[in-house]
């Protein structure tokens, strides 16, 4: 197609190759099988694009024989793992494409653009699946408030989020937000987006005629971000953290919104055959997952891609991170169509290669093939490690924590056993509320655009957030069909036990999702773990990885995609097991979504699901009060499953006037935010048979707080029965200002909303407003 | 006849659709009109609706007044025909100096997103049928929303102030402004009263699923039917 492509020859070997290969992270190992796999001393282009591709963000390496053990197919799942996202049928020839991802070590060392590309990624992975991209949720990790570089970092990666996500024009509807010390120095920034189109418009990621166009679409090509995923996410920061910053890749939403329109148009004209994002990796990782996916071949001419700065070597092209771009595959007939679509959104786009018989990979620069490898090399024979694994053993773990009512060792020894004042469980319920994992999240929520797009039924602070589908051309309202989607993770639980706590934030997910009248349908995941050459670490993941696959099985919600994140780490402390996990559910009618607030006075409140058990491990009240230690009362998968499937019934017949998840804070922390969110109080009286701090702030799984009508009582208890579940009438919302559990503690409404609103600020805030 | 309202769409505009979602339930006809054509294909309203047009790099608005467009829409202003620019248009319509003022950077710095309740301070074709002192409640999302003007009470007093950002019973005090702006004016109309630009989302308030139906009070020009011959 051009006058290089004809040229010939072997590329030139790289000088120093071992040495080379060592700087760009490959092992010798790594290096020996690149030269078995070539026959020969690989070029300097040809080790930066092995070195990427095999790097772990890029090919799983350490993670691939872990994650076959997750269920990938259901009944609703039309893509699973392996492309850009997972895609869901929801009926009404509808799908919905979803994954989230991480981005955690950029936002360390750039928290604003490190949240940024964050955003921006996983909107491009939803996008390259025909999808438009319609919701965004994210899943935030900070260190404890007073260190240091908390809030500098906090603040910046909500301002990131919010800078992309607002312009770009996704809104960000949920999430959520935790500190812990473990994160001081490598905060967690996981993005979910949600993609939604018509069943027909589903695009996949190969190559399928040789002929095809390779047409670049969107920025220039720059020095940003060049080995930013590979590097960034495969090693662990020493001292000099401002080294890393030219790896981090700079976002331009602007380019992003243009670049959505642009290919939604693509699509729909049906002008493209194979459409890849360019994320990690770049025109490499893009060029061969094409190829490969497709057994077919490609030759791009690397002379053809639009620079920033023309000095560009081969192997920085290959490997450049620069943001908003895609490979597009046309057939030669339609490339003019789909270049004016381009031009009418002032989107560049320049054919830069083709596909081509066989199976070589070749990219020639400057007259010269540079590459010249077997495509799916790259992909598919980079190195599996199985890495040795060891039991992850919390030192701590198994401690009889309950039975001295949370006062186990190191916690409040001298309490043990004394008789507890009302005053202060109630002292301990607000402290609870002011707890930035379960504060009100208005402080960072107002700075998104939760409402772009008109489809958001219910946003953040919602148990899972509620989209209404738009249209095939993306306009809202045309269907009352919608999806939920919620984000969870229980990083301390996951602590004490890796695959309890896995099996639990998988429920917690579900269950919230069900909550708002959701069936939970699918799931994705994103393993935040420290660092992989440590058996404990491996110990954990491995376990993390079986108990996710427990519940997803049991639930019904298999894991359609997601990511790993090694190397995560404060110092030399690793940080928690974090497996973060995003639950989608489908709803017939948006119209009948149940809210998580107490609707107003005269409503029954009832506690639905499993009774309440002792459960102060890794709670919340175990974290201001305690230290970490105890034993977690194991979640009843199918006790759990019934639930969902429970709720699901009742808020499709109208029953429910609320439904509240049972988690962090336990039963007071529930019944709080109903109360609060709802500006109704509550009157409730505690069970016997639990001492009042465990009916307070015991965790155990399967519990949802609903308030019911006086007439619908009936009905109900009849349904809970007929589930063989168990409910147990709390009390009734009234219309007084108080948070009443008889004769166990009492708030008033304002020192508790006070306490709960205040909480993300006085934690998080920098001082601005 | 059904109103043919008009909403232009430049790159980086984020709201159209929203823009087109409300003028469709509130009866009008909504139309898409690209910022590089130079018409306005005989539309009988203009919406210039939210979004961060070429990016807002430079100054939120100060690249979309060159779009050709805009100055059709200036035209159509000019003839007396009604124009609304919400947040964003809002913006883009003070930056072609189709209304008065400014909108600079939050007081606080920050983007803010939030419902809140919006006094309503004199009669425009895009509110007719509401009385001023009527209180409706909206949502604001930007961050670059802080009013200025350098003699708000001139503006008072020729009756250019539309919209004001008040407590729920319509009196006003700094708490209840959420971004700074002068006399915590949210809204403005031009002399002539027929082109109008407010910081609040009036087509984010029409639904009961979204939270609240407000907006039609301020989009009066979309429901109303025009006569046959036009």
């Amino acid at each position: 197609m051009t006058a290089n492509a004809a040229a010939r020859g072997t590329p030139q070997p790289a000088p120093a190759p071992e040495k080379l290969a060592g700087e760009l992270g490959l092992t010798p190992t790594e290096h020996q099988r690149i030269v078995d796999t070539l026959g020969r001393v690989p070029s300097v282009a040809e080790l930066g694009a092995y070195s990427v591709m095999w790097s772990e963000h890029a090919s799983y390496k350490t993670s691939k024989a872990h994650l076959a053990r997750l269920p990938g197919e259901g009944p609703a799942v039309l893509v699973g793992p392996g492309e850009n996202a997972g895609v869901v049928d929801v009926g009404d020839g509808l799908a919905v494409a979803f994954k989230i991802e991480s981005h955690n070590h950029p936002s360390y060392v750039e928290p604003f653009q490190g949240a940024a590309t964050g955003v921006g990624g996983i909107i491009r992975d939803v996008l390259t699946m025909g999808a438009r991209p319609i919701a965004i949720l994210d899943a935030l990790r900070f260190g404890d408030p007073a260190a240091p570089a908390t809030r500098r970092v906090a603040d910046g990666v909500v301002c990131g989020i919010g800078g992309y996500g607002n312009a770009i024009g996704v809104p960000t509807v949920g999430g959520e937000v935790d500190v812990d010390a473990c994160y001081d120095r490598n905060p967690l920034v996981n993005a979910l987006c949600v993609g939604a189109m018509g069943r027909e418009r589903l695009q996949l990621a190969r190559a399928e005629r040789p002929g095809d166009v390779a047409v670049l679409i969107g920025q220039p090509t720059g020095r940003d971000g060049i080995g930013g995923a590979s590097v960034l996410a495969s090693a662990s920061f020493g001292g000099a953290d401002t080294s890393k910053r030219p790896n981090v890749q700079v976002g331009d939403p602007f380019a992003g919104n243009q670049l959505i329109e642009a290919c939604l148009q693509l699509f729909a004209r049906g002008l493209t055959a194979g459409m890849q994002d360019m994320g990690a990796a770049g025109i490499a990782c893009s060029t061969a997952e094409l190829a490969a996916a497709g057994g077919l071949g490609m030759r791009v001419d690397l002379d053809r891609v639009p620079l920033r700065e023309p000095s560009m070597a081969a192997w920085e092209i290959l490997c450049s991170e620069s943001q908003e771009r895609m490979l597009a595959l046309a057939h030669p007939a339609q490339l003019d169509e789909l270049l004016a679509v381009c031009r009418r959104w002032e989107v560049a786009a320049t054919p830069i290669g083709e596909v081509t018989d066989g199976d070589r990979l070749v990219f020639t620069h400057g007259g010269e093939v540079v590459v010249d490898v077997p495509a799916a090399s790259m992909t598919d024979d980079g190195p599996v490690y199985q890495r040795p694994i060891d039991a992850w053993i919390h030192p701590r773990a198994g401690e009889d924590v309950d039975a001295a009512d949370g006062a186990g060792a190191g916690a409040e020894a001298g309490q043990a056993g004394a008789p507890m004042a009302s005053a202060d469980l109630a002292a301990e319920w607000a402290e609870l509320l002011s707890h930035p994992r379960v504060a009100d999240p208005t402080w960072i929520a107002e700075q998104y655009d939760s409402a772009v797009g008109s489809a958001t039924v219910a946003g953040p602070g919602a148990d899972a957030a509620v989209l209404r589908l738009p249209g095939a051309d993306g306009m809202p309202g045309a269907t009352r069909r919608g999806v939920a989607i919620t984000t969870d993770s229980a990083a301390q639980r996951c602590a004490l036990d890796p695959a309890e706590g896995a099996r639990q934030i998988v429920a917690e997910a579900a269950r919230n999702v069900a909550c708002v009248g959701a069936r939970p349908v699918a799931a994705t995941n994103c393993l935040n773990f420290g660092d992989p050459t440590r058996p404990t670490v491996m110990g954990a993941f491995s376990a993390t990885v079986d108990g996710m696959a427990e519940a997803c099985r049991a639930l019904g919600t298999p894991v359609t995609g997601g990511n790993v994140s090694f190397y995560n780490a404060t110092g030399s402390t690793d940080v928690h097991p974090s497996p973060v996990v995003g639950v989608l559910g489908v709803l017939a009618d948006v119209g009948a979504v149940v809210p998580s607030a107490f609707r107003g006075a005269g409503d029954r409140v009832l506690l639905v699901g499993a009774p309440t058990r002792p459960g102060l491990a890794a709670s919340l009240w175990q974290r201001v009060y305690g230290e970490l230690a105890g034993s977690l009362p194991p979640v009843d998968l199918d006790a759990e499953a019934a639930l969902h499937r429970l709720l699901v019934g009742l808020a499709g017949d109208g029953l429910l006037a609320s439904a509240h998840d049972v988690a962090d804070g336990g039963l007071a922390v529930a019944l709080a935010e109903c109360a609060l969110r709802g500006g109704v109080g509550v009157r409730v009286t505690a069970e016997a048979g639990l001492s009042p701090r465990q009916w307070l702030f015991s965790e155990s799984p399967t519990r949802v707080v609903v308030s019911v009508a006086p007439p619908e009582i009936g009905q109900v208890r009849h349904a809970v029965e007929a589930a063989g579940l168990g409910a147990t009438e709390l009390g009734e919302t009234v219309d007084e200002p108080t948070l009443s559990v008889d004769g166990v503690a009492t708030l008033d409404v304002h020192t508790a909303g006070r306490a709960w609103r205040g909480g993300l600020p006085a934690a998080l805030g920098g001082g601005v407003s | 006849m059904t109103t043919r309202v008009g909403i232009v769409r430049f790159p980086g505009s984020c709201d159209e659709r929203d823009a087109a979602y409300a003028v469709g339930l509130v009866g009008g006809e909504p139309q898409l009109l690209w910022h590089g054509d130079a018409d306005l294909a005989g539309v009988d309203a203009v919406i210039v609706p939210g979004g961060f047009a070429y990016g807002d790099y430079l100054r939120a608005g100060a690249l979309a007044r060159f779009a050709p467009i805009m100055g059709a829409v200036a035209a159509f202003a000019g003839d007396g025909g009604p124009v609304l620019g919400i947040c964003n248009g809002f913006q883009v319509l003070c930056e072609a100096g189709l209304l008065p003022g400014a909108l600079t950077r939050n007081a606080n710095l920050r983007f803010v997103h939030r419902w809140l309740p919006v006094r309503v301070e004199a009669h425009t074709p895009w509110s007719a049928g509401v009385q001023p002192g009527s209180v409706l409640s909206l949502p604001v999302k930007h961050g670059e929303g802080r009013y200025v003007h350098p003699q708000p009470h001139r503006l008072v007093e020729a009756g250019q102030v539309w919209l004001c950002y008040a407590q729920p019973d319509g009196s006003l005090d700094a708490a209840a402004n959420p971004n700074g702006s002068t006399a915590a004016i949210a809204g403005v109309t031009n002399a002539a009263g027929n082109v109008t630009g407010l910081m609040p989302h009036p087509e984010h308030a029409v639904d009961p699923l979204l939270g609240g139906t407000d907006g039609p009070a301020l989009l009066a020009p979309a429901a109303a039917a025009t006569a046959p011959a036009g």
